[in-house]
């Protein structure tokens, strides 16, 4: 299990064949962010941050059988179509892979603490990033 | 008894601070009483920590909710809602 919290890009695909080297894996499922539209720059609370990224992968293995899962988070400044998150499940089969990658992500959205700033100023949480976190209750 | 107390994103702006170590008054024991007691400071204070803020709390850097206690020691963090991902 891998968490990262960086300022610097990552290489999806060097990420995703690094989980599929173990003959168990029969499955790789993956998530990748990307900013839309305007420029922002994420904060987030060091050592927290990693903690909850971490508490939020082990849920998903308590409910998943998952063999492996990177979690990676960009902070800084960030421009249109970089890459801001990636989110790499691997198990036996792609029922478990898919639900625990959305399940990584949508926990992320309302758990751990980052925060968007745009030039226009702090973004809003959303109700509906609550709403998708509510349904795996 | 002392506390690190910090702010984050949109609230550290407001309140112009990243954080401060408190000294806790006498019955000032859950983060519920520790906001309240930030909000007597009054102006901007009074204004970003009013009830009617949705703010998110940790302790120790694990979420918290307003009635978790506090004592000697602990991190107490204050923002606002997380917009990650």
């Amino acid at each position: 299990m891998k968490v990262s919290v960086q300022t610097q890009d990552f290489d999806a695909g060097a990420e995703i064949r690094a989980l599929s080297r173990d003959p168990r894996v029969g499955a790789v499922a993956s998530f990748v962010g990307v900013v839309r539209a305007v420029a922002m720059t994420l904060e987030h609370y060091p050592g927290m941050t990693e903690r909850a990224l971490q508490k939020i992968v082990e849920e998903a293995r308590g409910r998943w059988q998952v063999l492996e899962c990177t979690v990676i988070h960009r902070t800084g400044p960030l421009q249109p179509t970089d890459q801001i998150v990636l989110v790499v499940v691997a198990s036996a089969h792609r029922g478990d892979a898919f639900a625990a990658c959305e399940f990584v992500m949508d926990y992320l959205k309302t758990q751990a603490p980052f925060w968007k700033k745009e030039a226009a100023g702090w973004v809003d949480a959303r109700a509906t990033d609550d709403q998708a976190a509510e349904r795996w209750k | 008894m002392k506390v690190k107390v910090l702010y984050f994103a949109a609230l550290r702006e407001q309140l112009g601070t990243s954080g401060e170590e408190i000294e806790l008054p006498a019955g000032v024991g859950t983060v519920a009483a520790l906001r309240s007691h930030l909000r007597g400071r009054g102006g901007a204070w009074e204004r970003a920590l009013a009830d009617g803020k949705l703010i998110r709390m940790a302790v120790n850097q694990d979420m918290a909710q307003s009635s978790a206690a506090i004592g000697a020691g602990d991190e107490v963090a204050f923002f606002p809602p997380v917009t990650g991902g």
